[in-house]
């Protein structure tokens, strides 16, 4: 009987099922990718916003604290935008004409609130609370970046479950301090394994339920 | 021919039962892909998010005129400036102690300091790059005000600067006027007034 396959097909037939499980593992590592690539979580992707607002100038060079505009951080489930008049308390006297500023003019003038884009925007199936974090020692560079050197802002994590898993996991890696909540250069000391698990009991912090499904799904 | 009908439309049964778990399972995942979205975005209001059904676009509401929210009204003994004959209130209606000091040093930092300067000298950032200069703290036309005035700057505002109420609460309004008291005296300190067991630790800080 003639042969029907030639002898290099074993090798073809060998090669192509390599070739096969390798594009299933690109695929998946390409999705993976995909999944955490700042294409999809859009970390570090400065939004265009109706007026170009800069935290780098209002933060950095003005020294302004973050409770003067977002104010209900501390006391709030909610950190909160600040309203047109908490712009006009400085801009109603400097750069008072600047064409850059006619949005914030127009917005105190017709009462219009400014719609600024949302930067960090949880799913509304997640229920977060700026309050307990803010108060047990979690601090804001933690979760949103490198504020005070933004231009415009962008988002700092990706927000997924896992990241804050991560966190509610072992909150001793992270937590601070409650003097340096607002610090933005805030770096975890070498000794953060030794201190954290001493502010975890110095302010009270729970591990047990945090990791619970009805903590962030209510 | 009735046997033969009857196969058919068993036949006929079957291959419809699958086009129909073809047509269910198909359905049921168009569910899911609707689900996805709109759990991501329910039709509920959170807070600052924006509504076609009023005129200016937003959700929340202006509280309506003449009423106040129930929780101010628990600490209506703390607001008011004046006493009931019109005279600006000289003695604060919160106990003077050490937390509330530190509390307004605190307030006064994030909310005044901008302008005024941490020590009340009115040279602050805001001001260094064009707001208009305010008085400093140890005016004597400051210094000999009632406390009172300083509770009614913050809520009502003064001139070129504007009312901080809507961030500053009623007791922290009395923290800041209080601890600019202390900024005033501090401004005008000596050593004889340091406790003389203190003395030594302050006069080591300064070298
Ligand atoms: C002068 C007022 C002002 C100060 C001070 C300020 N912010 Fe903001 N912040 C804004 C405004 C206005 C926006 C909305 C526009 C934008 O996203 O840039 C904003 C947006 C943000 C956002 C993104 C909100 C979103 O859409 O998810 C974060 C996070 C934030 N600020 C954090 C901070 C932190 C941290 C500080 C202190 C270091 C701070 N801000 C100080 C005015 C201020
Ligand atoms: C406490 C005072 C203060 C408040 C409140 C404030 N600004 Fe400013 N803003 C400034 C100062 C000072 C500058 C000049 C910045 C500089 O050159 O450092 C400025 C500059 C700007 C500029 C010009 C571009 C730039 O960044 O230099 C824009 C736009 C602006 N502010 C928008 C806003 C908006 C919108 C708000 C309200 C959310 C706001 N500001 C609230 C003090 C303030
Ligand atoms: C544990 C992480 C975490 C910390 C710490 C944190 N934030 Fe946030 N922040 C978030 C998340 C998550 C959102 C999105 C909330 C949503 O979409 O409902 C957010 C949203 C915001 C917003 C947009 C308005 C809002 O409330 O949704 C501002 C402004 C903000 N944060 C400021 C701050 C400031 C200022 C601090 C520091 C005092 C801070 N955040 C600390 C996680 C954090
Ligand atoms: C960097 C650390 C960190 C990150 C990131 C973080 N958390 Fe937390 N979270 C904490 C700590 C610490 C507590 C306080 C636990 C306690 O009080 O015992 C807490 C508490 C909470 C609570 C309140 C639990 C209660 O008992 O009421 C909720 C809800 C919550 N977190 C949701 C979230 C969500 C949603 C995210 C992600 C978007 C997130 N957290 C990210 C550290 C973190
Ligand atoms: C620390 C807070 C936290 C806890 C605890 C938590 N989740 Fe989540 N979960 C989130 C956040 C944040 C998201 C949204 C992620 C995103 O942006 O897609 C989410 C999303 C989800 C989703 C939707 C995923 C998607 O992309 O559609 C499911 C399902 C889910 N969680 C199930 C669970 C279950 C089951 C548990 C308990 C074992 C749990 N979660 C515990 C924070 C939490
Ligand atoms: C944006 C800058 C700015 C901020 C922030 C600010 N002020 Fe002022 N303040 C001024 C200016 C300007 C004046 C002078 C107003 C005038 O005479 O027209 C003033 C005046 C005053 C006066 C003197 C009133 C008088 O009788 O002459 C007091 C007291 C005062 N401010 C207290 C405060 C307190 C307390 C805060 C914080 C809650 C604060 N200010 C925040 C700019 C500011």
């Amino acid at each position: 009987m003639p042969q029907i396959f030639s002898r290099r097909a074993n090798t073809i037939a060998r090669l192509s099922i390599i070739l096969i499980v390798l594009f299933f593992i690109a695929l998946g590592w390409l999705g993976y990718a995909g999944f955490w690539s700042s294409y999809t979580t859009m970390v570090n992707v400065p939004l265009t916003q109706p007026v170009p607002f800069s935290h780098k100038h209002h933060v950095t060079d003005d020294g302004i604290d973050c409770r003067y505009c977002h104010t209900g951080v501390e006391n709030a489930r909610f950190a909160g935008v600040p309203p047109t008049e908490t712009c006009m308390t400085c801009h109603s006297q400097i750069f008072r004409d600047a064409p850059m500023l006619e949005p914030v003019r127009a917005s105190l003038r017709e009462n219009v609130p400014i719609r600024w884009n949302r930067v960090n925007d949880l799913p509304d199936f997640v229920y977060f609370d700026h309050s307990i974090h803010v108060q047990k020692g979690i601090g804001c560079s933690t979760c949103h970046g490198p504020v005070d050197q933004m231009p415009l802002t962008w988002k700092g994590e990706s927000l997924y479950m896992k990241w804050c898993l991560d966190c509610h996991r072992a909150p001793q890696n992270f937590v601070r301090e409650n003097s340096d909540v607002f610090n933005m250069r805030w770096h975890a000391p070498s000794d953060q394994k030794v201190r954290g698990a001493q502010l975890l009991i110095a302010h009270h912090i729970e591990t047990e339920h945090l990791t619970d499904c009805s903590t962030c799904h209510r | 021919m009735m046997k033969d009908e009857c196969r058919m439309t068993n036949a006929m049964f079957a291959r419809l039962r699958r086009v129909r778990v073809i047509l269910h399972s198909a359905f049921i995942l168009l569910l899911f892909s609707a689900c996805r979205q709109g759990m991501y975005n329910q039709a509920k209001q959170k807070p600052l998010s924006q509504s076609d059904f009023f005129s200016d676009g937003a959700s929340a509401r202006p509280l309506p005129l003449h009423t106040i929210s129930r929780e101010s009204a628990s600490t209506d003994a703390l607001i008011g400036a004046t006493n009931p004959d019109g005279t600006l209130v000289t003695k604060p209606p919160v106990p003077l102690t050490k937390e509330l000091l530190y509390r307004g040093k605190e307030r006064f930092e994030i909310y005044c300091a901008v302008c005024h300067d941490r020590t009340g000298s009115g040279n602050g950032m805001i001001v260094q790059r064009g707001f208009p200069h305010p008085p400093a703290f140890t005016e004597t036309r400051l210094r000999n005000a009632p406390i009172g005035h300083f509770y009614d700057v913050i809520t009502n505002g003064y001139g070129a600067m504007y009312p901080y109420a809507a961030r500053v609460e009623p007791r922290d309004r009395w923290a800041i006027a209080a601890y600019i008291r202390a900024l005033q005296l501090s401004r005008s300190g000596t050593i004889n007034d340091v406790p003389t067991d203190q003395r030594a630790e302050l006069e080591s800080q300064v070298q």
